[in-house]
């Protein structure tokens, strides 16, 4: 029988009503009384000088505030990035300054050169088409090895070339040669992750706002962790101190990565409001989305596979460029090392792994955490040269895989981490259940026999979620702690405002955390409300991504509730004449064990606030709790995907008629939003594998720059799901034995698509290794002509 | 979007007279002018909207000839043209429910996007093209990609479409627009079979004269079994090359032959 509350249950998600009732309070819903409209203007080049910006007739048009340019900005700082990365000769990479306004150069098509500030925002945009700029085209960096060339354009003047970092990891280089020199058979791709733009159906607002009363600054912003903006904008690049800076991240629409960064929009409206003393509005148009949200993906990769005369994996060596784009986004520097390199080994114990990866600037858009953020592009490679290496040595893919499963835990990889528990086998055993495996060769003949092509694409996953412990991430160069914070506040009659650092922008936390809480305390869930996304009200949380908010800030909210329980029962015992020893709490009751002696959650947490018969010489009043956790480690979700595809070989034109997931996401608190967050990510997955694809040409402009080219998956374009979470090995260091399931469809389903349509190729005797991603029926059927 | 004036007449007349004045544009269903201007691209001084135009509404089959007011919807095609079914089916396939309920025919051949369905509908079935002053044959109206016989200020009133024997209307979708990286339209008459191509040439629409040759002498998707296009002269993007969409060309004459029946 399902559990119909607390953890295990799945109640529809509370926040989807004003969601779905268009009740939602989004930051662009904010309006500031005086609240002026500001207008970027954006270099229409890729790279350029900027001898001379005029804004003298700009100034005289009607309802303009102020217009600011990168001089006004010239004595601030400029925006961060959150992560050191020491490139394998032990230097710092090269950390180029990031304007909030373009300074002398513009380094990507967006790039803002100036600001207009205007009592409306058409005129805002008027006054900005009189703004006069010239600027001295220079040569455009786009291609990531040209970029590398001796004699290729600098994006940054200041810096030697375009190399941020030429990155080494793993296996001792000795083991890494051998395990290639005396291998039986070598496997090797050469493969894109494609470029993607994130597209949350919400583009980026920001409202600065300044009260000079107080000289206190609030910014609200479309943000996943309003705490890490605060600490960002107000430390390094504001001088603001945080007691005079608030930041609002109300209801987000989508975030997928690309809101977590700190964003030149954000620091520009909370400074502008300073200095016009009135309220600064932005709203990203979805065009300026397409070219100022950072970028994901964009990695080149060869990659190769030593095994030995048995078919073990005996040795993996990887060699990447990624994109950095023209500045050093938050977390870029992480992306392509430590959330890439790390889970390089995937499911199987292959001894010796090396990872390099060289980070490139070049002009174009700032490359981010995506939706899984070096994992997917970790796993795309491996699972694609594995499939490749059973389909060389005639071996079948599963079986292949399965020799190869790592199946004892703990386990330390060679690159770094250290898997705590995971079953790949139940979840490859459950996959072959969900697909009819036996079933497929009929399913094959019957799309023959219409003249299509059918194919069967497998491919597993590991992933490291719940970041992550500090002081790990401190070693290997984070600028931040990646704890996570609650503060549980019991009120006078027993209902609880939980505060939490953690931000929910899809994710359904408003309803899960409280069956947690509701859980321990044997409480109604109705009971408990979800505070988050404000710094003013919210202990100092890390905010959401990586799948961290269950299993780092749900730590946390367990952690304080266990404060809570531990006070209630000392109450309790003092209302019972009891050992505090002897409370046991059940149903919301405290009950002294082995009597009927009882008093109700109620009682206890009235006597808090109204403490007349109360231990106050042992206790203070009141009942709430605060408590910071910093994970043991990382958690590691994994499992096994299968697509099936139908090729139209006519046309090239790919559909998926069938997609399993079988996912180990450890214990689950609400399997409907799990179900839920495994159905996005698979969207997004798909969408990558079948149809998403940012481009730019040679000059540096974007292609892809709207919905008529940048195709976003549809509902008609991704199947029914077949997901299942019932092999679970629950985490070993969290309070929960919760992984994190927020990433795992959009890093697990892309080679499986590929796999597939490449098996499809095959059966129809087209002897094609490999297609790059988004397999379009243009690339599809181009790979077809040979 | 720049600021300008709006007009909304309510008969043809007042429409044309709206229409002299300078930088005056006629506004359709606006599900090209509209986005266009939010993006600043245009800037006409007054917009004359043909919305309120009852006279230029309307689906009408008689005499074997299927008359479509030129500010009907798409929607309302899909709806109301089951004279004709091929051009129903194109219809109800164009863009999504928001473009279909304000889109319009006479809006859609207006523009003659080079990837727009309703042109290749025109062209393969011979329709004529009636405006406020004339009657124009489609093979004389498509003159290119946005290009047209239509005069300043001329307006589209309805479009005639000889109703066929056999039609049918095949659109392998751009991924991203869905807008038609080619279609096809293949339409049979008592004289002849017409084969219309859209979103392929750099020219625009175009009649394939060869595969009429061919169908209109056995009409049968073997008919067109190995017939090709060059590859030169097509549009290439990232969508396509040239030589694909020549390909495609010709997949899609089969597949529309076999769905005419």
């Amino acid at each position: 029988m399902p559990k119909d509350h607390g953890i295990g249950a799945a109640p529809k998600r509370r926040e989807d009503v004003r969601f779905l009732t268009g009740t939602g309070q989004y930051t662009d819903d904010i309006n500031v009384y005086g609240q002026t409209y500001c207008h970027f203007l954006r270099s229409d080049v890729a790279h350029g000088k900027i001898t001379s910006i005029d804004t003298s007739e700009a100034e005289k048009m009607p309802g303009v505030v102020r217009i600011f340019t990168g001089k006004d900005f010239e004595g601030l700082g400029g925006l961060p990035c959150g992560w050191q990365v020491t490139d394998k000769h032990g230097a710092p990479m090269k950390e180029p300054g990031h304007p909030v306004l373009a300074q002398g150069k513009v380094r990507h098509v967006g790039d803002p050169i100036a600001a207009v500030v205007a009592d409306s925002l058409e005129e805002a945009r008027d006054a900005a088409e009189a703004i006069m700029v010239e600027i001295e085209d220079l040569p455009a960096v786009v291609d990531m090895k040209a970029a590398l060339e001796s004699g290729a354009a600098k994006v940054h003047d200041d810096l030697d070339d375009n190399l941020c970092y030429d990155w080494q990891f793993g296996s001792e280089q000795e083991a890494v040669d051998k395990a290639f020199a005396e291998a039986a058979h070598v496997s090797t791709l050469e493969l894109v992750n494609n470029r993607l733009v994130a597209n949350p159906m919400e583009p980026r607002v920001a409202v600065g706002e300044y009260n000079r009363a107080n000289d206190e600054s609030t910014l609200y912003t479309t943000s996943q962790n309003p705490h890490v903006i605060r600490l960002l904008m107000g430390a390094f690049v504001l001088n603001i101190p945080e007691h005079k800076l608030r930041v609002v991240a109300p209801d987000v629409g989508g975030g997928f990565g690309t809101k977590i960064f700190h964003y030149a929009e954000e620091a520009f409206v909370t400074w502008a409001s300073r200095q016009i003393n009135r309220p600064v509005k932005w709203t990203s148009t979805r065009s300026e989305a397409f070219m100022s949200d950072a970028h994901g993906r964009d990695h080149v990769t060869k990659i190769e596979l030593a095994l030995d005369k048995d078919n073990n994996f005996t040795g993996l060596r990887t060699d990447t460029y990624a994109n950095m784009g023209a500045y050093l986004s938050t977390f870029s520097s992480s992306v392509p090392t430590w959330l890439h390199g790390t889970l390089m080994a995937g499911n199987y114990k292959t001894p010796a792994v090396q990872v390099n990866v060289k980070a490139v600037f070049t002009n174009t858009v700032p490359v981010d955490a995506y939706r899984g953020a070096g994992r997917p592009e970790a796993t795309f490679q491996l699972e694609r040269v594995v499939d490749k290496a059973a389909r060389e040595l005639g071996v079948d893919p599963i079986a292949l895989r399965r020799q190869n499963f790592i199946t004892e835990f703990p386990y330390a990889t060679p690159v770094a981490v250290e898997y705590d528990t995971g079953d790949y086998v139940a979840t490859m055993d459950k996959l072959e259940e969900m697909i009819d495996r036996a079933g497929f060769e009929a399913r094959r003949k019957e799309s023959e026999s219409r003249g299509k092509l059918r194919g069967l694409g497998i491919n597993c996953y590991i992933e490291a979620c719940g970041i992550a412990p500090s002081n790990l991430v401190g070693q290997l160069g984070a600028r931040a702690g990646l704890y996570d914070a609650a503060t549980v506040r019991v009120n006078a009659t027993g209902s609880i405002s939980v505060m939490v650092g953690a931000h929910s922008h899809g994710q359904g936390h408003e309803t899960a955390f409280p069956q947690v809480v509701a859980e321990m305390l044997g409480i109604d869930e109705s009971m408990i409300d979800i505070v988050h996304g404000d710094s003013s009200k919210i202990p100092f949380g890390m905010g959401t991504y990586g799948s961290r908010s269950l299993a780092v800030c749900g730590s946390a909210m367990v952690r304080a509730t266990e404060k809570i329980i531990n006070k209630a029962k000392k109450i309790a015992a003092h209302l019972l004449e009891a050992s505090e020893g002897d409370i046991e709490l059940k149903d919301g009751q405290f009950t002294v064990a082995g009597t009927d002696k009882s008093v109700a959650w109620g009682d206890v947490t009235l006597a808090a606030y109204v403490p007349h018969n109360y231990p106050l010489e042992e206790i203070e009043p009141g009942l709430e709790e605060t408590a910071f956790y910093d994970p043991a480690n990382f958690t590691y979700p994994a499992g096994a995907y299968a697509c099936e595809v139908e090729v139209d070989p006519e046309t090239g034109k790919v559909t998926i008629e069938r997609f399993a997931a079988a996912d180990d996401f450890g214990n689950v608190v609400n399997p409907m939003i799990v179900e839920g967050q495994v159905h996005g990510g698979l969207a997004q997955g798909i969408g990558q594998a079948m149809l998403e694809n940012c481009v730019y040409d040679e000059s540096g402009q974007l292609l892809t720059a709207s919905y008529m080219d940048y195709a976003m998956p549809r509902a008609d374009d991704v199947p029914f799901y077949a997901v299942d979470h019932s092999c679970a090995t629950p985490c070993t260091h969290n309070p929960l034995g919760v992984k994190g399931c927020g990433e795992a469809g959009a890093i697990g389903s892309p080679p499986s698509v590929v796999n597939a349509v490449i098996d499809a190729l095959h059966s129809g005797g087209h002897k094609v290794e490999h297609i790059d991603m988004p397999v379009s029926p243009h690339r599809v059927w181009q790979a077809m002509q040979g | 979007m720049y600021s300008f004036d709006f007009e909304r007449p309510t008969t043809l007349d007042d429409a044309v007279k709206a229409l002299g004045q300078d930088e005056a544009q006629a506004l359709g269903g606006g599900q090209t002018l509209i986005p266009s201007l939010k993006q600043r691209l245009a800037m006409p001084s007054k917009l004359v909207s043909l919305a309120a135009i009852e006279e230029l509404k309307g689906v009408t089959a008689e005499g074997g000839v299927l008359t479509v007011g030129g500010g009907t919807t798409h929607g309302t095609v899909a709806a109301e043209a089951s004279a004709y079914p091929a051009l129903a089916a194109l219809a109800s396939n164009i863009g999504d429910p928001a473009v279909r309920n304000r889109g319009t025919v006479g809006g859609s051949l207006a523009n003659n996007d080079p990837a727009a369905c309703y042109p290749a509908a025109a062209l393969a079935s011979g329709a004529t093209i009636v405006t406020n002053t004339r009657e124009i044959a489609a093979d004389d109206y498509f003159q290119g990609m946005f290009t047209t016989a239509l005069d300043e200020g001329e307006i589209i009133t309805a479009v005639k479409f000889p109703i066929p024997e056999k039609a049918a209307y095949i659109k392998f979708e751009q991924p991203a627009s869905r807008f038609a990286l080619v279609g096809v339209f293949v339409a049979k008459y008592s004289d002849g079979v017409k084969v219309a191509v859209t979103g392929a040439s750099e020219e625009g629409v175009f009649r394939w004269t060869e595969a009429e040759e061919k169908l209109s002498a056995d009409f049968s998707a073997g008919a067109v079994e190995g017939l090709s296009l060059p590859a030169e002269g097509m549009m290439s993007d990232l969508h396509g090359s040239g030589a694909y969409r020549a390909h495609l060309i010709g997949v899609l004459t089969k597949r529309a032959v076999a769905a005419a029946g």
